[in-house]
């Protein structure tokens, strides 16, 4: 079936199988590689993308459930004017190691920080409690964040 | 932070930011998974359903009518190579032949144009098993009668590098044993003897990036883009396994998404490679969470100790006897339980001790290596064991340590490396982080722990450095970047020798074909052995510079102009050469390269109504002799803290009669943000002590091993002792029962 979508802002028309998933056509159709494949049941975060503006895991997300919608991969973030602060500061804090994470650690920091839900130590905690680290002990990243969320 | 250490330098020592932050923060940093070859097929592999049967038959030939399948491999296509590998025992098929040892399993693999028909042809392998007796665990794998894992004969790998291949004793495929002065006449005369058993659990690494390779055959040109931490040690084991000269093959390696031992030695490759080589194309294979916990794990344990002391404390005696889960296959077993009898007795002055730890074959998942292998398994045990030892003299656990401790230069393994740290000073600065001596409410407790661990593995690394025309420096050097920043590290240090900005030093990845050999990406000896080939390296560039000046007062504007005196023109570029040797044999027995300090201190608080363990603060030492990117040190620090967490309070693989049960990280848990301590602070301590470039030497794994240990620590300060990890809240709050029941419970 033929399913439309915006991606990063340009319109895409996808020939898609039912039971594909939004993380498999943003990877292998579209090329957009930046949202990455770790635990495959919506614990990591690592496949996190926005959809209309909202995170959700794009590995248990059906993609033709993103028929006429909106969808931001960090590719179409990092084309954005206020992706050049969340980079400065990301980077002055060592906020990521490895970088697996980082994706779609940004995009989650990026919907909470426009909906105000970062204020405070535990806010930022509780906001990115489900997108997983193993590298960093997530220091680094809660510094970057309050500041950004100062 | 402490420095003894001269501040003459420029760029090393300075918190550079990471070189690779732009591409990683944008998601353009490349990782196995990101990578499409041309023509390439995807491959999908069939596990075991049980832990143990033989193979009574493979029908594939559903499997090979589902469109789109080009392929299936099974063990006996394997018939023209020696197909069975491990860099310490030679010991493991590339795919399962005749028998399955462990849930999980290589049974068969697909290649197909799409990843979808290769997972709906691997669902219509029809594999018929008859089921054997299981060997579910160490005790069962050493009673008497067990069945056996393995009847091979015991066939040292290429890697071994512990000395002679002991042969396989029933399911015991290595055994680690130390034996110094009168143990029993000591214990005999002791005021004081802690003696108890312990568990520890089987953990998973999760490196977020499961582990991935492509493979490309063509003729005897075997080509990888894998995702591995020891790419020269990879490819002589598929240049052995696969028949081609070492320099046929060729391992590239992209950006890890995480490594932290999982991806060390060979892992996934062999498999892949025998794919595309029946297929004819290239292939990629990409475990699932499910596949990776099964391919390599931390190893579970059980330990026997005992201490003795004097009544005022002095230390005398230990005694310890463990045995070590390696799984079916040996995998990096035997130097995991080496280690472990190194990091046993702890870094005091004993007049005996002994050490006995073996590593079991059993029917569960292989295990290898995990950041601080050993050191993490042990280092909880003898030092809750100190603490006791402090308890029942009635002294403070601080200084019994300040009393008992090794100083710099004192023996800590026979003819081995002395001690080359002050661990004293690093315990005393990670105590005083947490609180220790100040009044506390009850239910908290606080606690140290002092490790070491020996690091550097096999020092042979070389650099290559290339001083280009338009001025720019070039580093070609083995190491994997997994996130530990060595791109930005030897970037610092490349520059500072030569004398140009760190921004004009480009590191480049792992290509085999073009860095030259560098022994592996672990046992945190990047920074010490590889940064000190590259050190090297720069300084040859720099030498040469002066040569062609005449003078040594040279700047960085002067190296064009100086290039095109020398070459004639706007072209050439200069190549300096970087080479680590060993200082004697480089043996084991002689090392270690240098001693990984594993020290820290935590506050914690038990909640007895739930058993929920709440970690307060926590505060470890990096102790590296010389901080190449500061900001860069705390964050290896942070991250092990959090790992250390993760294995000391709920990281569990469950097994079942060999079955894994928790294998997703829905009900296998990872620390998230909301396990942050308090407080977590690492203290750098620069004393300019390790062998590495300015004094340094390496960090990252130490805390890992040294979290746990003072996690024990402050809960049994708070009045809870444990000798099960981990540190559930259904164990402690049994504990505490238990406690109640005996009277004992002090709160």
């Amino acid at each position: 079936m033929d399913v439309a979508f915006s991606v990063n802002g340009r319109e895409v028309v996808r020939d898609l199988e039912p039971q594909e998933l939004l993380l498999d056509v943003l990877r292998d159709s579209l090329g957009l590689t930046g949202a990455k494949r770790s635990c495959d049941v919506q614990v990591c975060g690592a496949c996190t993308v926005l959809v209309d503006g909202l995170p959700v895991s794009s590995c248990c997300y059906l993609a033709a459930d993103a028929a006429g919608k909106e969808v931001t991969t960090i590719e179409g973030l990092a084309e954005r004017p206020e992706f050049a602060r969340l980079e400065e500061v990301f980077t002055r804090h060592a906020a990521l190691q490895c970088g697996f994470c980082t994706p779609g650690m940004l995009l989650t920091v990026s919907a909470l920080l426009e909906h105000g839900e970062l204020a405070g130590e535990e806010a930022i905690k509780h906001g990115l409690a489900g997108n997983l680290c193993r590298c960093t002990g997530y220091r680094g990243i809660l510094e970057a964040v309050a500041e950004l969320a100062a | 932070m402490t420095s003894t250490v001269p501040e003459t330098l420029t760029h090393v020592g300075r918190s550079h930011p990471r070189r690779d932050a732009r591409e990683k923060l944008r998601g353009e940093a490349q990782f196995a998974g990101d990578l499409v070859v041309p023509r390439m097929l995807h491959g999908k592999v069939l596990r075991s359903p049980i832990a143990h049967g033989r193979i009574v038959s493979i029908d594939t030939s559903a499997a090979l009518r589902v469109p789109g399948v080009v392929c299936v491999l099974t063990g006996a296509d394997l018939h023209d190579i020696d197909p069975y590998y491990g860099h310490s025992i030679r010991d493991r098929p590339i795919i399962a032949i005749d028998k399955v040892r462990f849930h999980g399993e290589q049974v068969a693999a697909v290649a197909a144009e799409t990843p979808a028909a290769a997972a709906a042809a691997v669902e219509l392998i029809v594999v018929e098993y008859e089921e054997l007796p299981v060997v579910s665990g160490v005790a069962d794998a050493t009673a008497p009668g067990a069945p056996l894992v393995t009847d091979r004969e015991s066939r040292p790998g290429l890697f071994h590098g512990l000395g002679e291949m002991p042969a396989r004793d029933g399911n015991v495929c290595y055994r680690y044993r130390i034996d110094r002065g009168e143990l029993e006449s000591v214990f005999a005369r002791a005021d004081i003897v802690v003696e108890d058993e312990y568990t520890f659990p089987s953990v998973y690494q999760y490196a977020m990036e499961t582990h991935t390779v492509v493979a490309q055959v063509e003729g005897d040109e075997i080509t990888l883009w894998a995702a591995c931490q020891h790419p020269f040690l990879v490819r002589a084991e598929i240049a052995d396994l696969f028949g081609v000269p070492v320099a046929n093959v060729r391992i590239q390696v992209p950006y890890l998404g995480g490594g932290f031992g999982s991806k060390s030695y060979t892992k996934m490759e062999p498999l892949t490679v025998a794919l595309a080589r029946k297929a004819g194309r290239p292939v990629r294979i990409q475990n699932r969470v499910g596949e990776s916990m099964v391919t390599t794990r931390r190893h579970n344990m059980t330990c026997r100790m005992r201490t003795a002391a004097t009544a005022d404390g002095r230390l005398l005696a230990r005694d310890v006897e463990c045995l070590f889960d390696t799984g079916a296959y040996a995998d990096n077993g035997p130097r995991v339980v080496a280690t472990a009898g190194d990091a046993a007795p702890g870094p005091y002055r004993w007049a005996a001790y002994r050490v006995d730890a073996s590593c079991v074959y059993t029917n569960l998942a292989p295990a290898g290596s995990y950041r601080a292998f050993g050191a993490t398994h042990l280092q909880w045990i003898g030092e809750s064991q100190v603490d006791e030892v402090a308890r029942r003299a009635g002294l403070d656990p601080l200084d019994v340590r300040r009393e008992n401790l090794c100083a710099p230069g004192e023996e800590v393994r026979a003819g081995g490396k002395p001690l080359d740290a002050d661990l004293v000073g690093d315990v005393e600065k990670v105590a005083a982080r947490v609180g220790w001596g100040e009044p506390k409410r009850p239910l908290i407790g606080r606690g140290v722990s002092v490790g070491l661990l020996a690091a550097g593995a096999h020092p042979v690394s070389s650099a290559i450095c290339r001083l280009e025309a338009d001025g720019r420096v070039v580093v070609l050097v083995g190491t994997t970047e997994m996130g530990q920043g060595p791109r930005t590290a030897f970037a610092q240090i490349a520059a500072e020798e030569i004398g140009v900005d760190p921004d004009q030093v480009t590191v480049r990845g792992a290509d085999t074909r073009f860095s030259p050999y560098d022994r592996s990406t672990g046992a945190s000896r990047s920074t010490t052995i590889a940064g000190l080939a590259v050190q090297r390296a720069a300084a040859d560039i720099r030498a040469q510079l002066e040569s062609i000046a005449g003078t040594s007062d040279i700047g960085a504007g002067d190296h064009l102009a100086l290039m095109r005196t020398h070459f004639g023109f706007a072209g050439g570029e200069l190549i300096g050469r970087g080479e680590v040797a060993p200082i004697g044999t480089g043996s084991y027995a002689e090392g270690p390269v240098f001693w990984e300090v594993c020290v820290g201190a935590a506050e914690v608080e038990v909640d007895p109504e739930t058993g929920f363990v709440t970690v307060l603060r926590t505060a470890t030492a990096a102790d590296v002799g010389r901080a190449i990117n500061p900001q860069l040190v705390e964050r290896q620090d942070e991250g092990a803290t959090l790992q250390g967490i993760g294995n000391a309070l709920f990281e569990e693989m469950v097994y079942e009669d060999g079955l894994l049960l928790n294998d997703t990280l829905l009900d296998y848990r990872i620390p998230t943000f909301e396990d942050l301590p308090g407080e977590m602070t690492c203290v750098i301590v620069e004393n300019g002590d390790g062998p590495g470039p300015y004094g340094a030497k390496g960090c990252g794994e130490g805390a890992l091993a040294a979290v746990p240990a003072a996690i024990v620590n402050a809960l049994a300060d708070a009045g809870v002792p444990m000798t099960e990890l981990p540190l559930t809240p259904e164990r402690v709050w049994r504990r505490i029962q238990d406690l109640k029941k005996e009277g004992t419970w002090q709160q």
